[in-house]
């Protein structure tokens, strides 16, 4: 209990994704809290490689959970700016009428 | 060691409040509130597994970037949240349902599993001894020289986004009167003015 190994790391890591994965069922209409669930999905994967970097003594999971950052600030910034463009046409963010686009 | 243990429930322990509370809270600027919270000790994690550089991108990167880009969106926006919020409790089973699951999934891998004791010595990039070389230094050692094309390709996921964000953002507002600087500077005087000679007692 006191030994704070990989599986600690690895659980808590567990429980972030989880809780990521359960914000995008329970908020399915506010894109806002389901992007912002996406990026907790994203810390814990960064948990993660940081921890198996760590037991495994490897410094490639830390540059791979660099680019992990990236990628995720990249997708925040698109995923913020297509939802800005999106408010403006149409007045809301429900994510229950985005089928405009359907034929 | 208990110090460390000690540090280690601490930030996780919050960290995984504030995770619950990012999902709960009824008003999304105090989401965006609690995700910053988390990310805080998702970095204290990290300081404690002995990636500071990491743990310094995560805080300047998401706390000084992400978070106030989403603070500036929910704010900028003028949301019925309180309608959005509507039928929440219609999803709280089937999302709880796969939650756990996924949880238990996740739990069980974790028990069952071990690393095989050859695996630390095979690694591709051995994390040299702290007293000779830090985590930043040693960090930028690898990704300037073996990661050195995927670090580019990292700066330019990075401008492509800028510019998509700008061109999915930017747009013309008809009937707006801007300053048109590029025009003022092309006036001449003889497109302004006219100048005429008025005879005595005629008029123009």
């Amino acid at each position: 209990m006191l030994e704070i190994g990989l599986s600690h790391y690895l659980s808590v890591a567990a429980i972030l994704f989880t809780l990521g994965l359960f914000g995008i069922f329970l908020n399915r209409k506010n894109v806002i809290i389901i992007l912002m669930s996406i990026e907790l999905m994203l810390l814990a994967v960064n948990i993660n490689l940081v921890a198996f970097s760590t037991h495994l003594n490897d410094l490639v999971g830390q540059i791979f959970a660099m680019f992990v950052l990236t990628v995720a600030a990249a997708e925040a910034a698109i995923g913020l700016a297509i939802l800005v463009v999106y408010y403006r046409n149409r007045g809301s963010i429900e994510v229950e009428d985005v089928n405009v686009m359907r034929g | 060691m208990i110090v460390q243990a000690l540090a280690f429930y601490m930030f996780s322990f919050v960290a995984v409040a504030a995770g619950v509370l990012v999902i709960a809270a009824r008003n999304p600027v105090h989401s965006v509130l609690f995700l910053i919270l988390a990310f805080f000790n998702a970095a204290g994690l990290f300081v404690l597994m002995g990636a500071e550089f990491l743990a310094m991108v995560l805080v300047i990167v998401y706390v000084g970037a992400v978070a106030v880009l989403f603070l500036f969106v929910v704010m900028m926006l003028d949301i019925n949240f309180v309608e959005l919020r509507r039928g929440v409790l219609q999803y709280l089973p089937i999302g709880a349902l796969i939650g756990i699951l996924l949880l238990v999934e996740l739990l069980v891998v974790l028990g069952g599993w071990v690393v095989i004791p050859q695996a630390a010595s095979n690694a591709a990039a051995p994390i040299p001894p702290l007293d000779q070389v830090t985590n930043t230094q040693a960090i930028g050692r690898i990704i300037y020289t073996d990661y050195f094309y995927l670090f580019q390709a990292a700066g330019l996921i990075l401008l492509v986004a800028m510019i998509g964000a700008i061109v999915l953002t930017l747009r013309k507002r008809p009937g707006v009167r801007r300053q048109k600087i590029a025009d003022q500077l092309d006036r001449k005087a003889s497109d302004a003015i006219e100048i005429v000679k008025v005879t005595t007692g005629s008029g123009i």
